[in-house]
């Protein structure tokens, strides 16, 4: 497939925005428990959130550069039941103001006690707000990655490797975003999301190298012999009924060369796995802002890799019709 | 239930690309608007079709075979590009089950696109909206055409009558005998998509001939003349059968 840097971008902004706010999820659900003290909650979870928006609104922004009537939008919403890419419509905009309630409940203090219990639970409309996105959160991941893993046909996607790491990658980059976050704003937060981003970036390599394993051995049902139904083992394609170029040969070839392809891959398996690995394992321990930063840059960086590979590497069966000019 | 279809004969297509010129001009010339197209005369030429002719090599040199392939959207019973759509733009229709593109609801997301796995559904780049073959729903259906006439235009342009067209779930219809007689098969059935398009295979007429088909050993004209000596040993079809 062709990747669309719309659609890179839509997914792994929106990933972290989902990750970040997962993180400050995880915060107070252990500060609720009595696991970690908080220090000045309300800007932290606040500021916290707005940066999460922020993220899931450029993802936002993004996507609308794919479509080619973005003033009809509002109607994708239109065919939830069906379609994926209309749930993740839908799921976006309220995971927003989700997040939005999230954090204006935090910065103005608005939280009062709804479960009538004070201790240790404390903070609990907030909580339940927080715990509500959490599911929305997940429902987003689930409706992203499925708009790829339902199409059967594209073989390489319609795996539940591709849910899981849609979910684990977006997570870890939140989850790193909010280690360099709690640097400046909480430093005593840090080794607590340290780790967590740590664990979540090694969950993620092992599904990841699953999936690219999985796709090694991959057996395509489709060959010319169905595409055309012949039976022959030696059918060679003449003509595609063109001489030039065609939206088919445009939209489902990467157009890549091979090495830039396999470039590709080898660095978002460098920038997304041991490079931030590293860098969080090297400013964990002493809250170094700009280490931990670049260690969220990098897997950024190496997410966009991943993204692009993601798609690159789904082989279309229609390309079977569109193999030689002529 | 009716369902519209095509039936492509690949045993007498010659690869004329007529089907492909004639859908192009009626479709530009139609209510839903032109299929744009870029440099059209220049290098480089790229536009919006609904038909393609392509043409494939089968077999090992010198045994080999030329197979011109009309590819034009396959009316699935079970479209998967349909239920991804997420406006409903993408639509199967009950009455005939012709799929198309509501042009004034498609947001131009491609999504279609990828769920076909024939790639039959192409995007119009100037109008931004995905463009499929209509099966001519605005010919068809058109009472101030001739009846002979209201048949998609690619089925009017074909010289060779490659082309034929009618529902495939009326059994007597000339589709659904065609299919049926003449070993009719759709494409990538793995996918289980139920194309309603068919095409029909290649044929092949052989006769075989043995040699003492072609030799008499006695010759009743010549019965009162010498006979030459038999030259085949055993027993022939003449000792066998009255001809």
């Amino acid at each position: 497939m062709h990747p669309a840097f719309s659609v890179i971008f839509l997914t792994t902004l929106s990933g972290v925005g989902q990750g970040l706010f997962l993180a400050l999820v995880t915060a107070q659900s252990y500060a609720a428990v009595g696991f970690i003290e908080l220090e000045n909650p309300s800007a932290f979870f606040g500021i916290g959130s707005l940066i999460a928006l922020l993220f899931l609104a450029a993802g936002l922004f993004a996507s609308f550069f794919h479509l080619g009537h973005p003033e009809r939008a509002w109607r994708s919403i239109a065919r939830w039941r069906t379609s994926w890419l209309s749930r993740e419509v839908i799921v976006l905009p309220l995971f927003m103001g989700v997040v939005f309630i999230y954090g204006v409940l935090h910065y103005f203090g608005w939280d009062p006690n709804v479960l009538g219990v004070s201790n240790p639970l404390q903070g609990q409309l907030s909580l339940l707000v927080g715990l509500v996105g959490t599911v929305i959160c997940f429902a987003l991941f689930v409706c992203t990655a499925m708009i790829y893993a339902c199409i059967k046909f594209l073989q390489e996607w319609h795996t539940p490797l591709t849910v899981a790491n849609y979910i684990l990658l977006g997570t870890a980059s939140g989850f790193t975003l909010a280690t360099a976050y709690a640097a400046i704003q909480a430093p005593h937060l840090t080794t607590l999301y340290a780790v967590w981003a740590v664990i979540i970036t090694l969950s993620a390599l092992v599904t990841r190298v699953w999936s690219l394993l999985r796709n090694r051995r991959i057996q395509y049902k489709s060959s010319l012999r169905t595409a055309v139904g012949i039976s022959h083992s030696n059918i060679v394609q003449k003509s595609q009924g063109f001489m030039a170029g065609s939206f088919n040969t445009r939209e489902f070839f990467h157009g890549a060369p091979r090495q830039v392809f396999l470039a590709i891959k080898w660095a978002f398996l460098v920038l997304v796995f041991p490079v931030p690995l590293l860098l969080l394992a090297a400013g964990m321990g002493s809250s170094a802002v700009a280490v931990l930063l670049a260690a969220f840059l990098v897997q950024y960086a190496g997410l966009i890799a991943e993204r692009w590979f993601f798609f690159a590497q789904a082989n279309h069966p229609q390309n079977l019709y569109y193999q030689t000019v002529g | 239930m009716t369902q519209l279809a095509l039936v492509i004969d690949l045993n007498v297509c010659v690869g004329c690309h007529a089907c492909v010129t004639s859908c192009k001009q009626w479709n530009t010339s139609g209510p839903a608007g032109y299929m744009s197209d870029d440099n059209p005369y220049d290098k480089d030429p790229t536009g919006t079709f609904f038909n393609r002719v392509q043409t494939f090599e089968v077999g090992n040199y010198p045994n080999t075979e030329t197979v011109h392939f009309p590819k034009s959207c396959l009316h699935c019973e079970d479209p998967p590009c349909v239920p991804v759509c997420p406006t409903g733009a993408s639509y199967k229709r009950e009455s005939d089950g012709i799929v198309l593109v509501d042009y004034d609801k498609c947001i131009g997301c491609k999504y279609c696109s990828w769920a076909c796995p024939y790639g039959m559904r192409e995007i119009d780049e100037h109008q931004k909206v995905m463009k499929k073959c209509t099966l001519c729903v605005d010919r068809i259906y058109d009472t101030s055409l001739p009846e002979a006439e209201r048949k998609p235009a690619c089925v009017m342009a074909c010289p060779t009558n490659a082309r034929l067209f009618g529902d495939v779930h009326d059994p007597e219809s000339e589709v659904s005998l065609a299919i049926r007689e003449r070993g009719g098969y759709p494409l990538m059935p793995e996918w289980g998509t139920k194309p309603a398009n068919h095409y029909l295979p290649r044929r092949k007429t052989r006769i075989t001939i043995h040699e003492d088909e072609l030799t008499r050993a006695d010759n009743p004209l010549k019965k009162e003349r010498k006979q030459a000596p038999h030259t085949i040993e055993g027993p022939t079809l003449d000792d066998s059968t009255m001809w």
